[in-house]
């Protein structure tokens, strides 16, 4: 589904992925775990497309089109979706306006109707359901006031709605309370199929507690420099990053001896 | 960034979709203005002696006036001896009914969205329409006047209500107020009054829909309404002028008399033609529009969406005299291209616990220079008197500019006032989850933008509500995001 | 001639009744005993610069720097010699801003001028004050400094400014300093107005950020007749930063108009302002903040606040503060209020036994105190704090 193949990115002057490469399939849960400033968020927001990224070297291939050539909002309706680590706020646009914006451009890309206002809200009622996610929040303006825990099941709300292909959930655990976590990865869970597949992006490994990962890489400094099942993941969360960075940051020293 | 610009300056503008012509015949006075043509339009119009002479007067003072220059606003002079002070689509004839109105207006009317037919209509909405200088056709009149209420031609009301026309019209905004108030009053040629009685809320919106159509022709109307005690009205207002190389004059004037315990809530959509992408022809707007809220809890509402007119010289305000007065302001002005525009409000408190509020959105695209300014005034009398202004500037494009200048004058010791203003572009991360969604850049941008002006739109009633918000993205297609 | 030509910079400041008299600018005689009374703190250990109705005194002064760290030359002086092209290329800018008539009074006294220059990289061992010196005993008498300063590279200049009337004959002093700013200098400018009620001013400081650099000002006026104060601060390099504060607390029939602008020309700049002021008795305070942010100054950041506090049914607040934005990519903001003071807070410490009338004077020193704190030489601060404690206790 997703191939990256040495990815080299960089933000202004400063290369902050060097060289990544990962293979991703259908179904697949890939979890991705790294120190602060090791180019996680780096990798979501390339292939999101956000434009103060520059690939310098590398190619990215989705669902066998150059993802690389998409602008981000055709990546979103191929099925690429973003759960943001910061989502922002949109005053006076609601969230039910607004996912129905979405949705409906979704449908337009893939040549359906848009969806009269009976099948949205029915459609609505459903996912939000599976994300416990309350009316009176939809109706207010995008992520304005919300707090941490319902700006991220907000994110959840609107992956339901828009049922991507590939999704990425950068960070979803930060700032979450134990319940809120627990809701949160619920809603993902409730979202896994064979057909869909998911990069999680996460610092902790608490979040994997609840979503099982089928495999779980370690960025450092802008590589993947060890991938493992979720043992590796326990492994971490016992000895910390140090026992992977360290050993790295040795390698690299002798090999400049 | 550079991408989404490329994108957006990609995107044909839409055409201003109200600019059509009516072919129809029209009786026209020839170019230019002088006491004579001004004794023309009062015999054509079959006025009493007093309103010529009230029109003669005025005349007078106007000619010692110099065009004010203190606005924000950069246009060639206008010469007033090039304008056409009266057109009128003929015949004007006493119309029976509605069924009498030429088929060719009916039609103009039709096409434009507003349907003159009382029996198509669903919604309860009287409209009163206003092409070049005479107003053409007054619907739901029966209806209104079983309740007391009178909704009509400013010019059946010289003829029919001279009484209350005498007593109110200039006593909001005299006719020395200003320039282009002094010229209104020599050359008004028609324009909408409203009376609501004694303890009558009006069942429905009482609305306006003023047309230009000859060209050369300038369109002088002049509103009044006048809600006694406790009554309340809802008034809305939409004009449209055909697309024309030449610039055209629109001086208007309303006033607004509120009495105790009252309430007069007036909604402006204004689309007049805007000029094209080049800045070539569409109208100079110059209206006066002012409230009194004359009573003790009365209460003046200003809603205003500015998307048309190539220049805009506009500040409804509201003398807050009763005690306990309430006035408000809520404004959209979006400008796009060439345009220009310079509004606001003033809010004068004389009585004692008067409040106000002003919301102001502007948005400023292309070459077009947008700014608000306004006065919030509390006088030596106005014990407790309450002011919060929030003023908001939206810049889409590197090549348009957004001014805000507000004047604070504070003479009571008890006056808390409050003004807060603030100016930014489109936040480029907000653009970016938008797109992440699915969302492409210009529809992004039109989502932002009308998030924005939401607390405005918001005022509107719903069935204008929706139509501002449709206008407001057709004007914005093709700026720059 | 009108002199307050450009109707709409002097809509709320009438100076007709100060611009009529007749006055007399000869030099006077003053003595240092005439002068100690305004001395300020910490006058021992700075450069004081005297003028007596506009004209530098150099028996009063004091110039504790060397040559080598502080170079004070008449204008006229600097024009012809090694400093020609410097002064040449900066004389006078103010008055692309400024063209009303009062100003164009000034350029005519322009030859009796000093020039200040701090020369690159030094840091002047003392801050320089400077006293104006109005000389009312005999007759109305009318000042017209005009003096230019050039901060260059990398130096430091901390500089007070105050004013005094000697007599009871009115008083008009209209001065103009010039302050141009050299890349990474930096520059902190107070100026003090305590003066009485019969002296009216026309105060223009033009301060140009020709290169980065750092520029902090406070303005405090406590006295005085008519007081117009013309704050330019032009930002005419990228990345500049300023700082500017103003504090006005008014009696009497003081009339204070504080008129400010803030210019920015180049990208990256950012500017932080707040002007506080209370007006008790007839008395009249204006805000006239304007913010221009031109088309090349994108990433601009300028942020302004004005506060007023009305104490009395016969005093004014006109405020009108003025965004004008042509460039895109920037955040601006500015915030005006009117109000009183904290009736709650009032209460809260009559009700610990604190009487109304020392209430209000804890409460006007604590609104006025943010301000004061930006005052950052110790002497200084503390001589203003003393200034306004006694100008809120008396009467």
């Amino acid at each position: 589904m997703l191939s990256i193949k040495n990815i080299h990115a960089r933000v202004e002057d400063k290369e902050i992925l060097r060289g990544i490469n990962l293979e991703i399939k259908a179904g697949e849960v890939h979890a991705i775990m790294g120190p602060n400033g090791s180019g996680k968020s780096t990798l979501s927001s390339v292939l999101a497309g956000r434009e103060e990224y520059e690939v310098t070297e590398g190619s990215v291939a989705f669902l066998g089109k150059d993802l690389l050539d998409l602008a981000p909002e055709d990546r979103a309706r191929e099925g690429l979706f973003l759960a943001f680590q910061y989502p922002v706020e949109i005053p006076g646009v609601s969230t039910t306006n607004f996912v129905k914006a979405a949705v409906n451009e979704k449908r337009k890309y893939n040549g359906e109707e848009p969806l009269d206002a009976v099948s949205f809200l029915k459609l609505m009622k459903e996912k939000m359901a599976m994300v416990e996610i309350d009316q009176s929040l939809l109706s207010r303006s995008i992520n304005e006031g919300f707090s941490g825990g319902e700006k991220k099941r907000n994110e959840v709300f609107q992956m339901a709605m828009l049922e991507p292909k590939l999704a990425i959930l950068d960070e979803t655990d930060s700032g979450l309370d134990i319940d809120a976590l627990r809701i949160v990865a619920n809603g993902i869970n409730e979202l896994r199929r064979p057909d869909r597949a998911f990069l999680v992006i996460t610092h902790y490994q608490r979040l994997l507690d609840y979503i099982q990962p089928d495999f779980v890489h370690v960025l450092y400094k802008g590589r993947i420099v060890k991938s493992g099942t979720k043992e590796l993941a326990l492994e971490l969360e016992e000895k910390g990053y140090d026992f992977i960075t360290e050993q790295i940051d040795l390698a690299a020293l002798s090999g400049l001896q | 960034m550079k991408e989404n610009q490329d994108t957006l300056d990609l995107t044909t503008p839409s055409e201003y979709k109200y600019g059509f012509v009516t072919d129809i015949d029209t009786d026209a006075i020839p170019k230019g203005l002088s006491e004579d043509v001004i004794r023309l339009i009062s015999s054509k119009k079959n006025e009493p002696e007093w309103m010529l002479e009230w029109r003669l007067k005025a005349y007078q003072y106007w000619l010692k006036l110099e065009e004010p220059e203190w606005a924000n606003l950069h246009y060639p002079k206008i010469n007033y001896q090039d304008i056409i002070y009266y057109a009128a689509p003929k015949p004007k004839k006493q119309l029976n009914s509605l069924d009498e109105v030429d088929p060719e207006l009916l039609s103009t009317f039709e096409k434009l969205g507003i349907s003159l037919s009382e029996q198509k209509r669903l919604t309860g909405v009287a409209v009163d329409v206003v092409m070049d200088s005479v107003s053409v056709a007054t619907s739901f009149k029966e209806q209104l006047s079983e309740i007391g209420v009178i909704f009509c031609s400013i010019s059946e009301a010289i003829q029919l209500h001279p009484e209350l026309v005498k007593k109110y019209m200039g006593s909001v905004v005299p006719m020395t107020d200003n320039y282009f108030s002094a010229l209104n009053s020599a050359v008004f040629t028609d324009g909408s009054f409203c009376y609501i009685p004694k303890g009558v809320r009006c069942p429905m919106e009482l609305s306006t829909y003023f047309r230009i159509n000859t060209e050369n022709t300038g369109q002088f109307e002049r509103t009044l309404i006048i809600a006694e005690d406790e009554s309340y009205v809802s008034y809305l207002e939409g004009c449209t002028a055909p697309m024309r190389d030449e610039n055209q004059l629109h001086a208007a004037v309303v006033e607004l008399v509120a009495m105790e315990k009252s309430e007069i809530k007036y909604s402006t959509v204004q689309n007049w033609y805007p000029g094209d992408k080049e800045g070539k022809g569409g109208i100079y707007n110059f209206v006066t529009k002012r409230g009194i809220c004359k009573g003790n809890h009365s209460k003046i509402s200003w809603t205003q969406v500015e998307t048309g007119s190539a220049i805009t010289w506009k500040y409804p305000s509201v003398i807050l005299k009763g005690d306990h007065s309430i006035g408000e302001f809520y404004s959209v002005a979006f400008t796009n291209n060439y345009q220009q525009a310079d509004t606001g409000t003033k809010m004068i408190h004389l009585g004692k616990n008067t409040r106000s509020r002003i919301v102001a959105k502007g948005i400023s695209a292309g070459h077009s220079q947008n700014s608000y300014r306004g006065l919030v005034r509390a006088s030596k009398q106005a014990v407790n008197a309450r002011n919060y202004s929030q003023c908001d500037s939206l810049l889409l494009g590197d090549k348009c500019g957004a001014h805000t200048f507000p004047y604070i004058e504070v003479k009571n010791k008890t006056a808390i006032i409050e003004h807060e203003a603030t100016t930014s572009k489109i936040g480029e991360d907000q653009l970016f989850y938008c797109r992440q969604r699915g969302i492409d850049p210009e529809a992004a941008v039109a989502l932002i933008v009308n998030g924005f002006a939401k607390e405005v739109m918001n005022q509107l009633p719903m069935e204008f509500a929706i139509e501002a918000q449709k206008l407001l993205a057709i004007s914005m297609e093709g700026s720059v995001g | 001639m009108d002199l307050t030509n450009f109707k709409e910079e002097w809509k709320y400041t009438n100076i007709s009744s100060v611009l009529e008299k007749a006055y007399v600018t000869a030099p006077s005689e003053v003595s240092a005993e005439d002068l100690n009374a305004f001395r300020m703190p910490g006058h021992h250990k700075a450069n004081e610069l005297v003028f007596v109705n506009g004209r530098y005194a150099p028996a009063l002064s004091q110039v504790l720097s060397s040559e080598n760290e502080l170079v004070i030359l008449p204008l006229k002086e600097a024009m012809n010699g090694f400093f020609r092209d410097l002064v040449s290329s900066h004389l006078n800018k103010s008055a692309d801003y400024i063209k009303d008539g009062v100003h164009a009074l000034n350029g005519e006294y322009m030859q009796e001028g000093m020039f200040i220059y701090v020369p690159k990289g030094l840091k002047p061992q003392h801050p320089i004050y400077m006293y104006h010196v109005l000389d009312g005993r005999q007759a109305p008498v009318m000042a017209q400094p005009r003096n230019l300063i050039y901060a260059d590279e990398r130096s430091r200049l901390q500089l007070t400014e105050t004013y005094a009337t000697l007599g009871t004959s009115d008083s008009f002093c209209n001065e103009v300093l010039e302050i141009i700013v050299a890349q990474d200098a930096y520059v902190e400018y107070y100026k003090l107005q305590n003066d009485v009620a019969h002296a009216s001013q026309v105060n223009t400081t033009h301060i140009s950020q020709i290169g980065r650099s750092y520029v902090h000002t406070v303005v405090i006026s406590l006295g005085g007749g008519i007081v117009r104060n013309n704050m330019n601060l032009v930002l005419d390099a990228a990345n500049n930063e300023a700082h500017m504060y103003g504090l006005y607390l008014l009696k009497g029939k003081t009339h204070v108009d504080n008129h400010t602008l803030i210019d920015n020309k180049q990208p990256g700049c950012f500017s932080n302002q707040l002007y506080k002021g209370i007006a008790d008795d007839s008395s009249t305070g204006v805000f006239n903040g304007r913010i221009m942010v031109q088309p090349d100054a994108q990433k601009t950041n300028a942020y302004q606040s004005n506060k007023n506090i009305l104490l009395s049914d016969n005093a004014t607040i006109n405020a009108k503060p003025q965004l004008e934005i042509f460039a895109d990519d920037v955040k601006c903001s500015h915030g005006c209020t009117v109000g009183q003071l904290d009736e709650e807070a009032l209460f809260y410490l009559r009700a610990r036994g604190i009487p109304r009338e020392k209430a209000e004077v804890l409460l006007l020193q604590a609104y006025a105190a943010d301000i004061v704190a930006q005052i950052k030489p110790m002497t200084v601060r503390a001589y203003v704090e003393r200034l306004i404690l006694e100008h809120l206790s008396v009467g």
